[in-house]
């Protein structure tokens, strides 16, 4: 025992043993050549796929995004353009009808006129007509009663009265005559 | 005789004429499984050997046939695969890094494979706290670091990026350019070997020692007590070893990226 712990602490841990040196280097070398070689540039190709894949996958809903929003200006300018042509259409409308009431308006006011003014002349005839019937009865009734004061011999109030009263009887029935062939 | 046929003598407890058996550097030579001619194969060189084809196996099981939705194993390698890609060898070198991310990535989970190895049951050693080990792997490192520097920079450019600062005093370059080249050409290769051995050894070492300490002071005595705390603190540095196991292969792997990084970068 002592013989074998003299010997060994004679020995230097800093010094490599060759046999160990050529073990590890071998080792390191196995695990540096199978991975190296063969692992490492597997998984860097399937690591690099699945960033392609992954970013791929983002440009592709980058894309979707882009279009969606496109579209949705598209929209948003067709609706923008709708409003913009109804508000347009809307107003033509309301000029329009302002224009065919105001029209209407003026027609009507014509109409009226017209047939008031119609109606004036209407009367203004019927007055005439009227005036001019008038005119020649009471021409004619006062040359009749005229000629039956100068004719008939007025010796009594009675008969007087009783001419008087045939005069107005008939004068009446003369007005009502005219007056129902005036209607 | 390793510590570890010490510890399967079941008689050897405190006060019972048996000297403590202390770990040493006999802790980390082992007899040989068998011999062929002159060349002893040993349990280190066995376990670089299943570290090898663990992580070949483990990436051959993950990538051999890559899916573009990765499976739970697919997914744990790629994990560790950006890891390095990523936050080594993205972060420290940039773009022209990707070429070497096949290294890197062998050599970290290589490293850490082996390193972890040292807190698995039966396995009980970290293959990287033999100094070849990690020497081995060093020096890849350092032929990658200069072959890439004068493939760069062509001679002239290539020593003047290893030894040359500019805008220095007159005074001083002749000592920049000693020191530069000591760091290097000299201390780099050799402390990125040392660190990672000397932290697989020392960690090794410990728990090794608390350990045996452990079962040394197992006895019917009040120093059961003392046992039991060795115990405690050889399974919290079980524990910690698994943060270091990792952290040094990530050190390891991270140096050897900023190596590269400065060999392939214009002159500083």
């Amino acid at each position: 025992m002592l013989h074998l712990l003299a010997q060994e602490e004679a020995q230097n841990p800093l010094l490599p043993e060759t046999a160990e040196l050529v073990v590890g280097l071998l080792c390191f070398f196995i695990v540096f050549g199978i991975l190296g070689k063969k692992l490492l540039p597997n998984i860097q190709k399937t690591l690099a796929e699945r960033h392609d894949a992954i970013e791929g996958g983002l440009e592709r809903a980058a894309q979707a995004q882009a279009e969606a929003t496109r579209t949705l200006e598209e929209y948003r300018a067709q609706l923008a353009e709708a409003r913009h042509e109804s508000a347009r259409i809307l107003e033509q409308a309301r000029e329009q009808g302002a224009v065919i009431i105001a029209e209407m308006r003026e027609e009507g006011q014509r109409q009226r006129e017209s047939i008031i003014e119609a109606g004036h002349a209407q009367i203004e005839a019927d007055r005439r007509q009227v005036s001019v019937q008038l005119r020649q009865e009471v021409g004619r009734l006062a040359t009749d009663l005229a000629g039956r004061v100068v004719g008939e011999s007025l010796e009594d109030t009675a008969r007087q009265s009783r001419v008087v009263d045939r005069f107005l009887d008939e004068l009446d029935a003369k007005a009502e005559q005219t007056q129902g062939a005036a209607t | 005789m390793s510590a570890h046929t010490l510890l399967a003598e079941p008689g050897c407890h405190i006060r019972q004429d048996c000297a403590f058996p202390a770990p040493g550097l006999q802790s980390f030579n082992f007899d040989p499984i068998f011999s062929v001619g002159g060349f002893d194969f040993t349990k280190p060189m066995l376990l670089a050997v299943i570290c090898t084809v663990l992580v070949v196996g483990f990436f051959w099981a993950a990538f051999n046939k890559p899916k573009l939705v990765p499976g739970k194993l697919q997914l744990a390698g790629e994990i560790g695969y950006s890891f390095v890609a990523r936050s080594i060898a993205r972060e420290v070198i940039g773009k022209k890094g990707d070429k070497y991310v096949p290294f890197l990535t062998s050599i970290f989970f290589f490293v850490w494979i082996m390193n972890i190895m040292s807190i698995i049951p039966l396995a009980q050693f970290p293959a990287t706290s033999r100094f070849a080990y990690p020497v081995a792997l060093a020096a890849l490192v350092f032929i990658t670091y200069m072959f890439l520097t004068f493939k760069t920079h062509g001679f002239r450019g290539g020593v003047k990026n290893l030894v040359w600062i500019s805008g220095l005093p007159k005074p001083l370059v002749p000592l920049i350019v000693l020191l530069e080249f000591i760091q290097n050409v000299i201390t780099r290769p050799f402390t990125l070997a040392v660190r990672l051995w000397a932290n697989m050894f020392a960690g090794h070492m410990l728990i090794v020692l608390f350990s045996i300490a452990s079962w040394y002071l197992l006895t019917p005595t009040f120093l059961s007590v003392v046992a039991g705390g060795s115990f405690l603190l050889a399974a919290f540095m079980t524990a910690f070893e698994l943060l270091i196991q990792f952290l040094q292969a990530y050190i390891f792997t991270l140096l050897a990226s900023i190596y590269i990084s400065g060999a392939l970068e214009e002159g500083h």
